[in-house]
Order: structure tokens, then sequence, then C-alpha cells
């Protein structure tokens, strides 16, 4: 499933040439493409919702089948942008409201992640110090760092913040560092030959070599963020699709956490993708 | 005594886990202006800890290196490094590798457009002119020792050092690329030193061998002028007396004086 999405955008890019040179061979080769690529899914989709339809029909199963998930949450469904004041608001709101969570911890913790990534990779001394007091923290899980971070914060928002962040974090340290730790010696030597200045250094030798690095941490970070934004939010209330799910619990509204499932899995996927996305973009300029 | 470049008693041990490994000792070498000198020797010898010493990126233990009278104490682009892999940038493509180099050096004495015509210049001395867009990914081992040596002539440095510079190539490129060399090194008259263990290459391309002994405490185990007229032509050599002595000679000192397995068994 991966790799046909990651054909996507490549195919798309090619398209419109390939229509305007009226070449019908190509577009009828990309068609069988794009469908060899989507069918397979989109039958396994189906017998799966076949099947959840066929256990759950008959009102004995504790869960409710896909028709009925749509019946009883067709307002959220087909209207995601009401607004009735408080936490109820439509399924955009609450998503956008989690996503600017993420967004910031998010901010915090590639800035925070990078730099000392950097710093322990280059120096050895930085390391051998800090490296196995990240390796300890970063197995904490993300929840047992919010009644800390409320205590510390005395606020919801600023420690649902700090969880993202220091969630996210571990990985985006320790793969800058790897990066930076495998810069081959002799791309060192050359900037040593031509007595590159610090920053010089940095950008024209450092982050070009480790950027593929980086990415990969970051695209870790933004997947650990999504996980632990939903959980905290769970906790600390407010907007939120955490919160939103854990508030249809309280309402036996089963349907609407089923939704609510689906547009949270479909989000992480679609963060997912992007930072790959970008991270190939930057990686495409710099390796080969 | 005075002279171009010189290297005067100079000895490095290196810190080990199984304490300090003398890698060389006493080694002394005088290095006249505009001469093409190779270092020869087993590989692990110390080649590599000696060019790099010259070049500054290495300090020497005991001793000093002396450029023009002036101590080497840090790299810079007077002494220009070929190295063993080439060690380009992946992610720069053949022009702006010698370009980095060349902005760098001559930023502040040359124009743009000066600076652009330069680093064409030497990537046409090495045959690179037909490829100057293209990523180190994307053209062969040969092609990427030619841009290596073009970064390094870009800088117009007063020595060449080059470390097994031919090393990782086919016999054919290889023999290409040493004309190549010989052909730029007579044109502009560059004082180089090569490591290489390849006796052809030395006697071929050198006006001196210095024939180093196996480590630990490796020195100079014996120094061969090599007295060829150039240009030098592989071709007419081959059955020429003094070339066919100056082999031997090389080949004694490596295989029957200085054999690796005598150490190895030791
Ligand atoms: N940084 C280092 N630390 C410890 N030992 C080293 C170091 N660099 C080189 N050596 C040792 O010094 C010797 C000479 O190495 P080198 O100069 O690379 O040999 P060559 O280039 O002749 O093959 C080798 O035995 C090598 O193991
Ligand atoms: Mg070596």
């Amino acid at each position: 499933m991966t790799v046909q999405t990651e054909q996507m955008p490549k195919s798309l890019a090619g398209l419109p040439g390939r229509l305007l040179s009226l070449d019908r061979a190509a577009v009828l080769r990309w068609l069988r493409r794009r469908l060899a690529a989507i069918v397979p899914p989109l039958v396994m989709l189906v017998l799966l919702l076949g099947l959840w339809e066929l256990l759950c029909r008959g009102g004995h199963a504790p869960l409710p089948p896909p028709s009925q998930v749509i019946h009883d949450t067709w307002d959220l469904i087909s209207d995601p942008f009401f607004d009735n004041g408080g936490t109820d608001k439509g399924l955009f709101w609450q998503i956008a409201a989690s996503l600017t969570r993420v967004a910031q911890g998010f901010l915090i913790s590639a800035v925070v992640g990078i730099s000392l990534g950097v710093l322990i990779g280059q120096s050895s001394l930085a390391f051998r110090g800090l490296d196995p007091i990240f390796q300890v923290l970063r197995t904490v899980p993300p929840l047992a760092w919010l009644p800390l971070s409320l205590a510390a914060f005395q606020a919801a928002t600023p420690s649902a913040i700090f969880v993202i962040a220091i969630t996210s974090v571990w990985p985006i340290i320790l793969n800058t560092a790897v990066g930076i730790r495998n810069i081959p010696q002799d791309y060192r030597n050359v900037a040593r030959v031509l007595r590159l200045s610090g920053p010089e250094f940095f950008f024209k030798i450092m982050l070009p070599a480790s950027v593929p690095f980086m990415f990969t941490g970051l695209r870790i970070g933004i997947g650990l963020s999504w996980l632990a934004i939903v959980a905290a939010e769970m906790l600390i209330g407010g907007v939120g699709i955490g919160f939103f799910i854990w508030d249809a619990w309280n309402s036996s509204l089963i349907s609407e956490i089923i939704v609510a499932l689906i547009a949270v899995g479909i989000v992480g996927y679609i963060l997912d993708r992007l930072i790959g996305a970008l991270g190939d973009l930057v990686a495409g300029n710099v390796k080969s | 005594m005075s002279s171009y470049l010189s290297i005067e008693q100079v000895g490095v041990s290196f810190d080990t886990e199984r304490g300090p490994y003398v890698a060389l000792r006493d080694v002394n070498l005088k290095v006249a202006r505009g001469e093409y000198i190779s270092i020869i020797g087993h590989s692990g010898c110390g080649k590599s800890t000696l060019l790099n010493l010259v070049a500054g990126l290495l300090r020497t233990t005991t001793g000093a290196i002396l450029l023009e009278d002036r101590e080497v104490s840090e790299p810079g682009p007077e002494r220009a490094v070929v190295f063993q892999n080439h060690s380009l940038l992946p992610w720069l493509s053949v022009y702006d590798n010698v370009k980095l180099a060349v902005d760098k050096v001559h930023g502040k004495t040359r124009s743009r457009a000066e600076r652009r015509d330069w680093v064409l210049h030497n990537l046409a001395l090495v045959g690179m002119s037909h490829a100057i867009e293209r990523k180190p990914g994307e053209i062969s081992g040969g092609m990427k020792q030619r841009v290596g040596i073009a970064r390094a002539l870009s800088m117009e440095p007063k020595v060449l050092l080059l470390d097994e510079p031919f090393g990782a190539l086919d016999a054919l490129t290889r023999a290409q690329l040493q004309d190549k060399v010989m052909e730029i090194q007579t044109r502009l008259g560059n004082t180089v030193i090569m490591i290489t263990h390849d006796v052809d290459e030395a006697v071929l391309l050198s006006d001196r061998i210095v024939m180093m002994t196996n480590g630990p405490a490796a020195t100079i185990g014996e120094i061969l002028t090599v007295d060829l007229p150039r240009p030098r032509n592989r071709l007419t050599l081959a059955d020429n007396p003094t070339y066919v002595k100056a082999r031997a000679a090389v080949m004694e000192f490596l295989y029957a004086r200085h054999a690796i397995n005598k150490v190895e068994a030791a």
C-alpha cells in the first residue's frame, strides 16, 4: 500500500503533459497502473466492511455495523464545520484544534531535537554525557509526562503541547545525531583543507549530509506526536479529537467514536506522508 | 639547509587502547619546488599518516614540517589533497564541487565571472568539461578522481598531495589518468607528493621515489632518483635500461628486503 501511494504524485505530475501530447497508449498505461494500485485496497475494504456488517447485524452485537454507523453519524459526517459553541463543534474544528497543538509541540521538538542532535553528534563529550540520559527518558510513555507537566504549567494547553514535544523529541535527537556522526571523515577533511568556517561547514556540509537522517527522525516524531495528542486530550478535555472520542464514550455514542477513529487514522496518515514527501524533496536536492 | 618543503625528524605516535602506537619515527625529507615525489611502501606502514602530516590534518608528535620555512600547523588550500576515495560531496554537481573550493579560496581576489571561468578551466584540464552538471553518483570512479584532481588544482596549491589517487581504478583508466597527471604537472610545474603501492606508477611519474620501511616506527628506508627525461612515454620506457633498473631497485626493496610477511610472521 505504501508503494502505491508513493507512486501517485509522480504519475499525476506526468499526466497533463502526456494528455497534451495525446499519447493514448501512455494514457492507457497510466490508467492501468492507477487501477492496479487502487482496485486491490478497495476490494479489501469492501470485503472487510461486508464482514463487519455481517458480524454486527441484528442488534445483538456490542458494536454497530457500518450501515448503522453511517446512519447514526450522518450529521457529523455531512457537516464537519458546524459550531454550536463549547466543545460541540464539527469534526473539522476538533481535528484543527488537535493539529494546532501538534504543530506547536512538534515545532518545538523539531528545533530542540535537531539542535541537541547536532550537539551530541558533533561533540563526543556531549554524547557521552547526554546519550545515556536520553536513552532512559525516551522510554517514558507520553502520558506519564502529563501529570508532571500539568503540575509545572498549571494549565491544560501548554501541558498538552509539552507532552507532544517531549514525546516526539527523542527520535529527532537520536536520528540527527546518527546523521551527524555518520558524516564521512573525508568530508570533514575537505572542509578543513578549504578552511571552511563554522557556519560554512554547517550549511554546506553538515546539513546536506545529515538531512535524510533528520527527516527520518522528524517522520517518526510526527507519528508519535499524533499518537500522544489523542491520548493527552482525552485527559485534558476541551476542543480536540481526543476529548471528542472520550466525550462520545461517556455519552455511549459508539458510532461517533468509530467515525472519529477513522478521521484520526486518515489525518495521521496524511501527516506521515507530508513529512515523508518533504523529506524526499529535500533529500532529492541533496542526494544523487 | 633550507628547501621548499622540508620534513624534519618527524615522528608520530597514536594513543590507542593498547597504549601508544609509534607509527613513524625519524622521518627526514627535503622536497624541491616543482619536484614529483612518490612515497611507496607496504599497506599500513604509515604513508597516509605522513601525507596527512604534510596536509596538516594530523599533528607531528616530534619534529616539524616546514613549507617555505614556515611551520605547517593546520590544513589549508596551499596544500591541497586528493583523497584516496575522491571524497566529492555527493549532493553537489561536478561543477559545484569545484566551485565550492574556488569560491572559498579565490572568493576575495577574483570576480564571479573569473571564478566561473577558473572552475571550467580546471575541469577542462582533467577532461571533464562534458559532465559538469552531473552528480558524483552518476559518473565513473575514474571521472570522480579527475574531478577530485581538478578541485585540488583549482586551489593553486604550493604542494599537491595525492593519496593513492589511482588505487581504485581499472588498469586502463589508471594509465589514462597517470598520463593526464603527468601532462598537467609538466605544464604547470606543481610540486607533488603522491602515495602509491604500484611500482610502475612510481617509476613512471616520479623524480624521486621514497621507499618506506614497515611499521611500527616506520621510516624512510631509501630514496631513489629516477633519472628519466620528460615527457615520459610508457610505451618507449618499457625497455629503457634506466627505467628497468629503477623498477628492479624498488621491487628489491619492497619484496626482498622489506617483505611484508617478515612483519606479519613476527
Ligand atoms: N588515528 C589512528 N589511531 C591509531 N592508529 C592509527 C591511526 N591512524 C593510523 N594508524 C595506524 O598507523 C599505521 C599507519 O597507517 P596509515 O598511514 O594509514 O598506513 P598506509 O597509508 O601506509 O596504509 C597503521 O598501522 C594504522 O593502523
Ligand atoms: Mg593509506
